[in-house]
């Protein structure tokens, strides 16, 4: 949803000569990741810092930080048998004070600028605190056990989604490259605008045509209540269940890919190797997979990292509207109830997810392109 | 120039860009329409109001066309209110006024209208006036109503009334009073029915006055929502927003990512370096979460959100393409020239580097246009619509917070659904032609 042009991921890409050993493939592709992860790394950083700095202009962050404290000292204050003998007086004039050293303590009485550095470290192992009113289902009220609880569904949705759309995108643009300007291209090309709308949106007519139409598949969950207990059971549930937001997603881009992808391997195949490899009298087959697919994956994949990013700011509404206890669904929950730790807690967590992703293409991208060399020093000629 | 509007010429060869285009004016003459016929104020007090601007629309109604598909129709709504014209008024001896409302309507569905109600009102000082309702059924029977002592502003709503419905043997009143009670049928009589009311005055200067309405099944041309509102206020509405919410978050990030790239290939080095540092950061922003934390926190207003959206699409993934554009025209010897007679830096980037890269901002801009649209809608679905302006996507959100998928009430989400659509396609189709028509190398394919 996140609009985006052509853009490529890729850092700086040197011709090489020729390809030594495997060996070396190997090391290439390790120190290529190093330098990934820790670029990315210091990306996320500084992503999470600016969101720290959104969410703390209205002083959000230090109400997350004082509402915290004030709970431990009433949760001492409970089990502590030496408060009961005093009066309600002197209760909250020593309850106050021990806020007021706590606060002190993590350094609340200092200015913002000092303290969005702890903010920031805390934030980036999800240590945001307690939920005033949300829980994980495990009961658990502390906000890094709620997301977490919460990324697996998140991951198995868009994992498996995602692999679909990259498989059958590359499948339908590839065999409509190869009959260029057929009917079939034509309905492709043609529904290519439909990309323009989110995948929570098909959702929602998929869920009136299989859902409540034709009663075939579920509106949404996970599973159905009460979850089944043989473990065949649950899986067929599952997927029964997926059916429906994977196909949403799918829909929402694969025209698009198909039409974008096309016109790369219609690119490529008019490239003049390809046209020396027909010549040798190679099977469309060989020629398919080694003369077209392998040189057009790299763009493929740096414009599939775009798809991704937007399909990832699309989740929350996404996981809504199917009602899938992911990470997106917890994030409208706490919109709805105004629980504050949580939102920054999602976006934080939201800012690593479309990390991993950039980092996982990028890795992909690596090992499909051999010319991809970590930048400086070793510049060839 | 001359070349661009031989481009745009261009375009009629294209079917889908000239149904693009159709369809976006379609929907700029309704947003315009609507800005006229529905002003501003008047909108938000429309969508904002409650029982007291739409006591007479029924609940969760279907809209009106889809009488059209059916063979037999859905009762419509209608209200009649008492006037000289249906009022007798005759004193009797003690100087009392009497009040005889008539109000004849016809019945011709074959099925129950959702509720039936008067609202009467009236002025007295100590004697409350004392009403007596009844009505004629076309098959010859006379129903009594009800009898009451009346309140200064009083609803009866026809189907509470537990004696009326002891009355006719423990059917809800709104039914049974039409149903046909020598057939087993189970449909309305259909013909023409009489309302009488009749209330006594004991008070010189009392007065009464009624209104009676029917809800029906259907109602206006879009049908109405859990709130009684009707959805075509809010259809029409969404039209001007969702228009203008799209175009200019087009046009606001497309102009600024523009000059951002210009200058940083113009003046090169830190800046270059500077911009696309920022753009690598910007990509692993989470930018739904930070606009629910911006709603959230801040301002639900749709006019904030959309300057959030276009600060956090300044140094979208658009830069890129636009720096690898402006990289090959610094080059060409017309800025030589440029550099050579004194131009300041300024004035070559926006003189002569910016008015280069127009063709291919044009298809940009336009199918940007959807995914701002969408994104006005989803988040609305988040909850953090305009709290006060009603949109296509505050629509979508209330039927889907109110089970419209599951007690199938369709009309509700797939009408503005279907909306969105049409604007989404319309732009997207007319900029993917533009993108043919101004990008060269796509031409062939």
């Amino acid at each position: 949803m996140v609009p985006m042009a052509e853009i490529t991921l890729q850092p700086e890409v040197v011709p090489v000569k020729k390809m030594k050993t495997q060996a070396g493939a190997f090391s290439r592709v390790m120190r290529y990741t190093l330098l990934r992860v820790f670029t990315l790394f210091v990306t996320v950083v500084i992503g999470i810092y600016l969101t720290i700095l959104i969410a703390n202009m209205g002083g959000y962050v230090d109400q997350i930080q004082r509402g915290q404290i004030r709970e431990d000292v009433q949760q001492l204050a409970r089990n502590d048998p030496s408060f009961k003998s005093l009066t309600a007086e002197q209760r909250t004039t020593r309850m106050e004070d021990m806020i007021r050293l706590r606060e002190k303590r993590i350094g609340l009485d200092q200015p913002f600028a000092i303290r969005s550095f702890r903010f920031l470290s805390n934030a980036l192992t999800l240590n945001l605190g307690w939920a005033q009113n949300m829980t994980s289902d495990s009961g658990s009220r502390q906000v890094r056990n709620i997301m977490l609880e919460r990324l697996p569904p998140t991951l198995l949705l868009f994992a498996s989604s995602n692999i679909l759309l990259f498989i059958f995108s590359v499948l339908i643009a590839l065999s409509l490259s190869r009959r260029y300007g057929s009917t079939f291209d034509r309905i492709i090309i043609s529904l290519a605008p439909t990309g323009s709308a989110p995948g929570w949106f098909y959702g929602i007519f998929l869920i009136v045509i299989f859902a409540a139409f034709l009663r075939v598949l579920p509106y949404g969950g996970m599973v159905s209540a009460p979850p089944p207990e043989n473990s065949f059971d649950y899986f067929l549930s599952l997927m029964e269940h997926l059916a429906l937001p994977v196909l949403a997603i799918t829909l929402s881009t694969i025209f698009l890919n198909a039409y974008n992808w096309r016109t790369f391997f219609l690119i490529y195949s008019s490239e003049d190797y390809v046209e020396m490899a027909k010549a040798k009298g190679l099977n469309s087959r060989m020629l398919e997979q080694r003369y077209i697919l392998r040189p057009t994956l790299p763009t493929i994949i740096s414009t599939f990292a775009l798809t991704l990013i937007s399909l990832w700011t699309g989740a929350p509404i996404l996981e809504g509207v199917f009602n899938w206890p992911g990470l997106g669904r917890t994030l409208l929950q706490a919109v709805g109830q105004y629980e504050t730790p949580v939102i920054v807690g999602s976006t934080v967590i939201f800012a690593y997810l479309l990390a991993l992703t950039v980092f996982l293409l990028d890795f992909v991208y690596a090992l499909v392109d051999p010319r991809v060399k970590v930048g400086g020093g070793s510049k060839h000629t | 120039m001359n070349n661009f509007l031989r481009s745009l010429r261009e375009l009629r060869q294209y079917p889908s860009a000239v149904a693009g285009s159709a369809m976006i004016v379609a929907l700029v003459v309704i947003a315009i329409y609507t800005i006229i016929a529905i002003p501003y104020t008047e909108a938000v007090r429309l969508w904002r109001g409650g029982e007291d601007v739409w006591y007479r629309s029924p609940l969760n109604a279907q809209p009106t066309w889809t009488n059209l598909f059916r063979r037999d129709k859905l009762p419509e709504s209608f209200h009649i209110t008492s006037d000289p014209s249906n009022t007798v008024i005759t004193q009797n001896d003690e100087g009392y006024n009497e009040f005889v409302v008539t109000i004849p309507f016809e019945y011709r569905f074959a099925s129950f209208p959702q509720e039936l109600a008067l609202y009467l009102d009236s002025s007295y000082i100590d004697k409350q006036p004392y009403v007596s309702i009844a009505l004629h059924t076309p098959d010859g029977r006379d129903i009594r109503i009800a009898d009451f002592g009346l309140e200064r502003s009083q609803t009866y709503i026809f189907s509470q009334d537990s004696r009326l419905t002891r009355r006719l043997g423990g059917l809800i009143p709104n039914e049974g009073i039409f149903l046909n009670p020598e057939l087993d049928s189970g449909t309305p009589i259909q013909g023409e029915y009489v309302l009488t009311m009749k209330a006594l005055t004991f008070e010189k200067d009392s007065n009464v006055s009624a209104e009676f309405v029917l809800y029906g099944e259907v109602a206006g041309w879009a049908g109405t929502d859990h709130m009684r509102r009707d959805l075509g206020v809010a259809l029409l509405w969404g039209t001007p927003i969702a228009l203008s919410f799209g175009l200019l978050a087009a046009l606001g990030t497309t102009i600024t990512t523009m000059i951002i790239a210009a200058v940083g290939v113009w003046y090169g080095g830190w800046v270059d370096n500077l911009i696309q540092r920022v753009t690598e950061v910007n990509l692993v922003l989470p930018f739904l979460p930070i606009l629910i934390m911006v709603g959230t926190f801040y301002s639900r207003s749709i006019w904030v959100i959309l300057g959030v959206t276009i600060l956090l699409s300044i140094f979208g993934g658009a830069i890129i393409t636009y720096r690898a554009v402006f990289l090959q025209v610094k080059e060409s010897p017309y800025i030589e020239a440029a550099r050579a007679y004194g131009s300041g830096n300024m004035r070559i980037v926006m003189i002569y580097l910016i008015p280069r890269i127009i063709p291919l901002l044009i298809p940009q801009l336009v199918t940007l246009i959807p995914s701002y649209v969408f994104l006005e809608a989803s988040l609305a679905v988040l909850g953090l619509g305009d709290p006060v302006l009603p949109t296509w996507g505050k629509v979508i959100t209330d039927a889907l917070a109110n089970g419209a998928l599951y007690q199938g009430q369709y009309y509700w989400i797939l009408q503005p659904a279907v909306l969105l659509m049409i604007t989404g396609l319309a732009f997207a189709m007319l900029g993917f032609v533009l993108d043919r028509i101004f990008n060269p190398r796509l031409r062939g394919l």
